[in-house]
Order: structure tokens, then C-alpha cells, then sequence
């Protein structure tokens, strides 16, 4: 059996982390926690397996994220909502130009990006559809590469790029959106 | 495929994302920069990819709350202490 101390400091690290995405995942705080509970005790149990010196964090996430799936999605039986309506690419710097910036130094473009609160980007990434969320939400949010993603979803290398593509487009669409209900954004093409 | 001169913009945009995403090959990373070099439309578009990135990323950030890494700790040594004693 893996050294206890050492799982729980090594995987501790994470928590963090881990929290951020099962939050984003559930969309809600109970299950989040069960779920990173969950998460860190099959990893507890699985640290055997583990290759020291191989990427812990990649490792946890693909605990998680299986956790997440054979758990929480059997529980909802949500059809798979995968259509979602499709803008182009830089959508939103498109929709954004022409705006006059308020202050020197700074452009009109990234003035409108500061005026979102914390609230309501983790719900404009809460509001993708799954398969999206988790590939925005590894990438953007986490920084992991390509590969590691596919390795984490079980997915090809192709489908990350095309899930992370739409993804992207659509989380702009919905900050757009946003943005025009605050009246940051002219509600004009 | 060595330096294939790319002027096309559509192009440039169209590997934008593997490019922020640190994806590409070096090669591949000199012809779009150097097009950014040259095309200021282009460059001001990839800058605010980057904005928009790092505001996603800086805004959705959360705390693990003490008392949940606190259960977590005592879950996992609960769980030692009952895989050596499995009679408890």
C-alpha cells in the first residue's frame, strides 16, 4: 500500500485545483465536495498504480473526471447536448471592436473583459454543454496540453481540437451575450 | 514543408488557437509570428485571445475550503487504518 503521508501531501497540492473543476462539473457545491472526495479516495486506494516521477496532477484529473462521469452524469441521464448554435471564429473581438476606449493604454477590447465579475465567468463556462466544459475548462483553465487531454477524456487528439474549438466559440458567445445584457456590448451586428 | 510564406490571414487565424495552446512546431510558430510582426489586425486579434484567455482562467479560480481537505485527510487515514484491520 502506498505511504498515506505521502499520497495525501503529493495529492494535496491540488485541492485547489481539483475543487475549481468538480465545481465547474456538478455546477453545485454539495456534490462538488462528494465528488472530490470520492476522487481523492479511489486515487488513495489506486496510488499503487501510480508511476512515481509521471504526471500526478494529469493522473487526478483523469480520476476525477471518470468519477464525475460514471457517477454524476448516470445519475442525471441528460441526452447529450452537443448542438450548440455555432459563430465564428473571434466572435467576440469582432463584436467588440469599434468600441472607444475610456482610458489611454488600455484597449476598449480588454476594458469590457474586466467588467466581468468571478460570478459570471464560471457560469458562462458552467452553461457549455458538458463535453465542451471539460475541454475548455482542462485547457483554458488548467493549462493542459493536447495529449494530456486526450489522455484525461479518453478521447482522440482530433476530437479535444474540435471540442476545445467549439467550446472557445461558444463561451464567447455567451460572454457576448452577457455583455450586451450589462450594456457593454451595442446589440448592433 | 519548410518557410512556406503565409499571407493569408485566414490562415494565420485559422491556427490561432494551437498557437496560444503552445501546439505548434517551432517552424510553424516563426511563420505566424513573423506574419504578427507584419499585420497589425492580426496581431490586436491574437492579443485579445490571449486578454480573454487569462481573464477566463483568473476569474474562475476557487479555494478548497479548509474543513473539505480536512475530511478528505481523515477519509484517507481512516481508510489506511481499515485496509490493515479489516476485522474493525
Amino acid at each position: 500500500m502506498a505511504d498515506q503521508a505521502t499520497f495525501t501531501e503529493q495529492a494535496l497540492q491540488y485541492a485547489d485545483a481539483l475543487y475549481a473543476a468538480a465545481l465547474r462539473m456538478t455546477r453545485n457545491a454539495a456534490d462538488a465536495e462528494d465528488l472530490l472526495q470520492e476522487t481523492y479516495l479511489k486515487a488513495y486506494r489506486a496510488f499503487g498504480s501510480f508511476t512515481e516521477g509521471t504526471n500526478l496532477k494529469a493522473w487526478l484529473y483523469r480520476i476525477l473526471t471518470n468519477t464525475y462521469i460514471n457517477i454524476y452524469r448516470a445519475k442525471k441521464r441528460r441526452p447529450e447536448e452537443s448542438d450548440i448554435e455555432d459563430v465564428e471564429d473571434l466572435y467576440m473581438y469582432h463584436r467588440l471592436s469599434g468600441l472607444e476606449a475610456a482610458s489611454a493604454g488600455r484597449s476598449a477590447e480588454e476594458e469590457v473583459l474586466d467588467q466581468f465579475s468571478d460570478l459570471e465567468v464560471k457560469s458562462a463556462i458552467e452553461e457549455l454543454p458538458e463535453q465542451f466544459r471539460l475541454a475548455v475548462l482542462l485547457s483554458d483553465v488548467e493549462g493542459f496540453s493536447y495529449k494530456e487531454i486526450a489522455d484525461i477524456l479518453g478521447i482522440p487528439l482530433g476530437t479535444v481540437m474540435s471540442r476545445l474549438h467549439r467550446g472557445r466559440r461558444a463561451l464567447q458567445k455567451s460572454l457576448v451575450e452577457l455583455g450586451m445584457r450589462k450594456a457593454l456590448v451595442s446589440d448592433q451586428g | 514543408m519548410a518557410m512556406e510564406k503565409i499571407t493569408d490571414c485566414n490562415e494565420v487565424v485559422s491556427k490561432l488557437y494551437e498557437f496560444l495552446d503552445g501546439e505548434l512546431t517551432e517552424e510553424r510558430k516563426i511563420v505566424i509570428r513573423s506574419h504578427l510582426d507584419e499585420c497589425s489586425p492580426c496581431l490586436e486579434a491574437f492579443e485579445f485571445e490571449a486578454e480573454l484567455r487569462a481573464m477566463v482562467s483568473s476569474k474562475s479560480r476557487e479555494v478548497c475550503p479548509d474543513y473539505l481537505k480536512d475530511k478528505i485527510a481523515s477519509l484517507i487515514s481512516n481508510d489506511e487504518r481499515k485496509l490493515q484491520n479489516p476485522s474493525e
